[in-house]
């Protein structure tokens, strides 16, 4: 159903009263359903968009503001148009979106789904007059659209080359059992954040009483300043499908998923033709390898900007068409998955890593990082540095030897494992890359002296409030209410109370919510007040100050009045 | 195994349960209260509002959809979780436009029954001001979005106590909303009837049945003269007479 609503938001450049209501007609399914999918996802819209829909990101990284001016405004003001809203003869509209991973690229924008990297101001005014001129976008300069991948540091994993054949041979010659039993040897964990053995998941989805099983591969790196998946899935597709394949071999799948976030559309092509290759080369399909009873095949589903999506129950409700509200856990994905059947999701990288495992075997893999993260993890390195990009690092590596890898001076902070990761000060720069120490998914943020990290808060509660799913009431209002909260300090109306609250509304957050999101999206700020104490404080103000603005708070009463006269101000002094 | 003999601790109350109930079912079944709002005795559980958070050792969890599993150790009647449920509630007051003083609801609400059983005093923090659609199309009930906390009941009430499937959440943060399953959207369309569970399930004053409202005067109305304490014991018996 997804693919039926992109299809539709391309050629309608909006999702009508009517078009949903024939889309549950096709899928049999209730009205409010698909309305309620529609409204779920930031990239699907019930109001036309423009013929050119511009979406700046808006991450400390690839973001509108991340070059030093505001090249959203920029752009509105070269075409006349208000952020959010659709000019009114039709041609363009500019809003402004989650990270969309290019966060090494520079600031980046997607137009009608195509990433434009490396903007700046020239680029912004140049890209002003194609649109004025309507100038179809194939006839736009090509290198703009072109996404280079910089690997700064090859270990373990990226040193090998896409070998699927040799991979699933592997699998077949040995056998179920002794693939699993590599996978269980080898310590691999879950490269997405969270690290639950991966082997002992592949196992327990066996295990669970089921019809049929699935296999599900998290494509929907969504967490701010990561984009090694996009990496991975250029250059590493075939090892990605061997992985899964394996995966199906292993646990007794034939149908497999790979969730693609939206803002990896331009990339469903060239993953479609890897699919047919592994097709064409017995791989993938009936009687892999010409073995009888095993037939697989993988389905690419694209997401519709939607963070929460990544998480995955939610991912899985997103696959059956449904709101990406994440499920009351337990019953948990490997016994309860895909239309309740058994299932595993794993992340991109961690099928790459069980590919390559099988194939090489563990003994290098599990000799190389720590005793209880083994292996290595790849990052995406982004912010302040001479050199962001792709790193592969052997777990426990110190957070201080990247730092100098990828040319970072004078550091004042790190936000590593996104928004929702850990916030580090220099003092903890000789803490380590592992789960048990620093975990990421891959995302790390440098935050050289120069930055305002009140700013990087109001970004993250920002995205929170924006990407929580409105399911349970602390992340739904308390993510706003921190947002307001930030605003209050960074406008100079904040007191020593703010401060207290703030800490209490994060408090609340991270405990009450219902899902990851939740729990974690108020970490930033109690770092922030616990280490950066600063940040807030020296923003406060010594005398007593209005929490809101006097004269901003009686607009309301202006408008419906029809009044401006000097008697409807209110002095802020 | 004998069923009878498993027990979870509640604050230093022993409580009885059978295999496949949560927390919440043994606690009321107990007559031990546990703060909610959207949960219903008889409907599946959701886990949205979350003024059910409970305690066990350092994990939070809400007790409408934990299983009681033999053994458990947990706090509900305590001053920091009774603080929570206070922000919470405060939560829900200022997401919303809740006009208590001229809402026909008042005395009949269980956000409001809820905010003097924890001694709420104040919204705290800032209102919200929403701009919600009305849907007054119905002939006898009416649909304010502005006073709703979605907290699903009346989804769930109509599509599986009803079966019919009015309703459904669209929408995602803030702009969640009640939606109706017609192509219209609105509730005229719908095949909902004022004697649906669905129609009278609403703990606010989202869905009204119209020409209602004050039948009871306020001073003699459901949280006038119990607590929500009582009334949610009680629901809780009602369903079990049922069965």
């Amino acid at each position: 159903m997804l693919h039926r609503l992109h299809a539709i938001q391309r050629d309608c450049l909006h999702i009508s009263r009517e078009s949903i209501q024939q889309v549950a007609q096709e899928f049999d399914l209730p009205i409010a359903q698909v309305a309620a999918v529609v409204a779920f996802h930031s990239f699907f819209h019930t109001r036309p968009r423009g013929r050119f829909d511009i979406l700046f990101s808006n991450c400390t990284s690839c973001g509108y503001l991340s070059g030093g001016q505001d090249l959203l405004q920029l752009l509105c003001l070269q075409l006349q148009v208000t952020p959010g809203e659709t000019r009114a003869d039709g041609l363009v509209s500019i809003d402004e979106t989650s990270c969309i991973g290019m966060c090494d690229q520079g600031p980046s924008l997607l137009i009608n789904g195509l990433p434009i990297t490396h903007l700046n101001d020239n680029k912004v005014v140049q890209l002003a007059q194609l649109i004025a001129l309507e100038t179809p976008l194939p006839d736009w300069p090509a290198n703009w659209f072109d996404i280079h991948h910089t690997v700064h540091r090859r270990d373990w994993l990226l040193s090998g080359s896409p070998v699927p054949r040799e991979i699933m041979l592997k699998a077949l010659d040995i056998g179920r059992d002794n693939t699993l039993a590599i996978l269980l040897q080898s310590g691999l964990r879950g490269r997405g954040g969270a690290g639950f053995a991966t082997g002992r998941k592949w196992q327990l989805c066996r295990e669970a009483p089921g019809d049929t099983r699935y296999v599900v591969c998290n494509a929907d790196e969504g967490e701010p300043g990561t984009f090694k998946d996009r990496m991975l899935l250029t250059t590493y597709a075939e090892n990605l499908f061997a992985g899964m394949a394996l995966c199906a071999f292993v646990i007794g799948a034939t149908q497999g998923f790979v969730y693609l976030r939206a803002e990896y559309h331009y990339l469903l092509e060239s993953l479609q033709e890897t699919l047919q290759s592994c097709r064409r080369h017995g791989l993938l399909g009936n009687r892999i390898l010409g073995h009888s009873d095993f037939d697989f095949d993988i389905t690419l589903i694209v997401g519709a900007g939607a963070y929460i999506c990544g998480e995955e129950s939610a991912l899985i409700e997103s696959l059956e068409g449904k709101p990406g509200i994440p499920r009351i856990r337990p019953p948990f994905p490997v016994t309860h998955g895909y239309l309740g059947q058994p299932t595993v999701v794993n992340n991109v990288e961690t099928f790459i890593a069980a590919a390559h495992i099988v194939h090489s075997g563990n003994e290098t893999f599990r000799t190389t990082g720590t005793a209880s993260s083994t292996g290595t993890k790849i990052l995406s390195i982004s912010g302040d540095c001479a050199l962001p990009g792709i790193y592969e690092y052997p777990f426990g590596v110190r957070i201080r030897q990247i730092l100098d890898d990828c040319g970072a001076q004078n550091v004042q902070a790190m936000q590593i494992g996104g928004p929702a990761g850990t916030l580090l000060n220099p003092a903890e720069f000789g803490r380590t890359l592992a789960f048990d120490d620093v975990s990421s998914g891959g995302s790390l943020l440098i935050f050289g002296p120069q930055r305002d990290l009140l700013t990087i808060h109001r970004n993250f509660a920002r995205f929170f409030a924006h990407e929580s799913c409105g399911f349970c009431t602390p992340c739904r209002v308390g993510t706003q209410l921190i947002q307001k909260e930030l605003d209050t300090i960074a406008e100079g109306r904040g007191s020593a109370y703010t401060i207290v609250e703030l800490q209490q509304l994060a408090r609340l957050v991270q405990q009450q919510s219902h899902c990851g999101l939740g729990h974690t999206a108020a970490n930033h700020v109690l770092e922030g007040l616990h280490k950066f104490p600063l940040t807030f404080s020296s923003r406060l103000q010594p005398q007593f100050t209005a929490r809101f603005d006097l004269d901003q708070a009686l607009a309301s009463a202006r408008h419906i009045t029809h009044r401006d006269d000097s008697a409807a101000h209110l002095s802020n002094d | 195994m004998t069923a009878g003999n498993d027990t979870i601790r509640i604050d230093n109350q022993e409580i009885p349960f059978t295999a496949g109930q949560t927390i919440m079912d043994a606690a009321l079944a107990a007559g031990v209260y546990i703060p909610h709002l959207c949960h219903h005795p008889g409907l599946p559980p959701s886990g949205n509002c979350r003024l059910c958070m409970v305690e066990i050792g350092n994990r939070s969890v809400a007790a409408c959809i934990a299983a009681a599993t033999a053994g458990q150790q947990i706090r509900n009647d305590t001053p920091e979780l009774n603080a929570a449920r206070k922000a919470i509630t405060q939560m829900l007051f200022v997401e919303g436009n809740h006009i208590c003083p001229s809402c026909e609801k008042t005395g009949n609400c269980k956000l409001q029954a809820m905010a003097y059983h924890l001694g709420m005093l104040d919204d705290h923090f800032p209102q919200f001001y929403p701009h919600r659609e009305l849907d007054a199309s119905h002939p006898d009930i009416l649909l304010d979005r502005s006073r709703c906390i979605l907290c699903d009941l009346c989804v769930r009430a109509s599509r599986d106590v009803d079966k019919k499937n009015v309703f459904a959440i669209a929408g995602r943060g803030t702009q969640a909303h009640l939606i109706v399953n017609t192509p219209t959207g609105k509730l005229v369309d719908s095949p909902m009837a004022k004697t649906d569970l669905a129609a009278n399930i609403c703990p606010v004053g989202a869905i009204l049945i119209k020409e209602k409202g004050y039948e009871v005067p306020i001073g003699q109305r459901i949280y006038d003269r119990q607590t929500i304490r009582d009334i949610g014991l009680y629901e809780q018996a009602e369903e079990k007479n049922k069965e």
